[in-house]
């Protein structure tokens, strides 16, 4: 016998299913009012500092088929690079978005400032990118990945330097589509498949 | 004005690598969405960075009066909603078994006849007038949290000729860092339509499943007004050790 480890397992994940927005974007299913303020509307309030953009895209199934019913949410720091509560800080950017895919044409926009780059815990510097988090019905887990941006110089991002098949960093890397517009798809499978995380 | 407020303790270590065995098998031919929605390339892992460590925080700023009673929440305390009252309680813990204070817990769930309040459901079981069906609290300083409402029922779902979802509440979690993030849903003990669900029966960690169902908590529950269930969620944790930062190179 030996002593026991006191850690607990992770709750399983399930499928966030068809119904996702009651919970999340009640207005986006029907149901405005039910909260006062529903969270995650915008990532920036007026007046953050840096370029605003705007990424669209679509969530891409094995079939190419545009998902109707994702909920995507993103996670980013200010245009310097800095996270919220961290010292200095922009106060205008939350960094956090809740956003859906639209019911009609499958696509999203999601409205933010360019990122900065972030330093990891050991030194090295992170190209800017925002984390995005999907789920939909019959996604089992939220999959991560990230999106990085074509005009900035990517090329000694740690993460991205761990990509064996340079032919799919492309798949993390958002296109410029025009002043302040980028593009950029998430496909769930198949020849084009977004490099997802576990990270 | 941003809703979030910071999470600055980004001194603590990386995250714990996520046991996908735990989890449920993301390609599933039971579950028939899950075979065009799902990954086939491997998951590139990586260490955790600031981009994971760090998330968004909320505060009771955001909270309505009703968000944590699902009952009443709807109608703003008019009129309750029609089903078998119940509290749904516990505690959200780290895999450390710490508690996780603060924690933005977002539940949604059908009606007691099956049915949500959703642009996209048309099953006709009807809705109820004084349900909306979603809600939401923080945990307190020792993790704890609490709602009221009513059992949702169960429904039938077009996937295999002839498939029911059990009894079940959706849960989605906000721990401290975006890296923790996790949608899930709660159970009801003792419901038979559990071994015949094929979402369910994605995780196929049998004890894993298992603490996903709530038990019947009676000493929880209120005389002539509710029952309770008890469901504990477990978060990811962060590797502890003072030696985290004083490792050099990658």
């Amino acid at each position: 016998m030996v002593q026991k480890l006191n850690s607990l397992v992770e709750s399983a994940s399930q499928t966030a299913g068809p119904y996702v927005h009651i919970g999340c974007m009640p207005s986006y299913a029907g149901n405005a009012g039910a909260y006062d303020c529903e969270i995650g509307q915008s990532p920036i309030a007026e007046g953050a500092k840096g370029e605003i953009i705007e990424i669209t895209g679509e969530v891409i199934d094995g079939t190419a088929w545009a998902l109707r019913d994702a909920m995507l949410e993103s996670w980013q720091p200010d245009a310097a690079g800095k996270f919220p509560g961290q010292p200095g800080a922009d106060p205008n950017v939350s960094g956090f978005c809740r956003f859906a895919v639209d019911p009609d044409s499958g696509k999203f926009t999601l409205r933010t400032v360019k990122p900065g780059a972030v330093t990891t815990r050991n030194g090295a510097m992170q190209a800017p990118h925002i984390s995005l988090w999907i789920v939909a019905r019959g996604i089992n887990i939220g999959l991560q990945t990230r999106i990085y941006f074509e005009d900035e110089d990517n090329s000694s991002d740690p993460l991205l330097a761990r990509i064996e098949q340079k032919n799919r960093l492309g798949t993390l890397v958002a296109k410029k589509s025009g002043p302040g517009q980028y593009a950029f798809d998430v496909v769930l499978q198949g020849d084009r498949e977004t490099v997802f995380l576990d990270i | 004005m941003p809703d979030t407020t910071p999470d600055t303790n980004t001194d603590a270590g990386p995250l714990i690598p996520r046991n996908r065995a735990a989890h449920p098998q993301v390609h599933d031919v039971e579950y028939k969405t899950s075979v065009p929605r799902s990954p086939r390339w491997p998951l590139l892992s990586m260490e955790s960075t600031p981009s994971e460590e760090t998330g968004p925080r909320f505060g009771h700023d955001i909270l309505g009066e009703y968000d944590n009673n699902l009952i009443l929440n709807w109608t703003k305390g008019a009129a309750p909603a029609i089903g078998e009252r119940i509290r749904v309680h516990g505690r959200v813990l780290d895999e450390n078994a710490r508690p996780v204070p603060h924690a933005l817990v977002e539940v949604w769930q059908a009606n007691a006849g099956g049915r949500y309040r959703h642009v996209k459901d048309g099953y006709f079981a009807p809705l109820d007038p004084n349900f909306g069906g979603c809600g939401r609290t923080l945990t307190d300083s020792e993790g704890y949290y609490e709602f009221l409402t009513i059992r949702p029922g169960a429904y039938p779902w077009p996937n295999r000729g002839n498939d029911w979802r059990p009894m079940h509440i959706h849960f989605s979690l906000f721990g401290h860092s975006f890296g923790q993030r996790l949608i899930t849903q709660m159970y009801f003990e003792g419901d038979p339509l559990i071994d015949q669900c094929p979402i369910a029966a994605t995780v196929k960690d049998r004890a894993q499943l298992d603490n996903l169902v709530a038990p019947l908590d009676l000493g929880q529950s209120r005389p002539l007004d509710y029952l309770a269930y008890k469901f504990d969620i477990v978060l990811r944790g962060r590797r502890q050790t003072m030696f985290e930062n004083k490792l050099e190179g990658m």
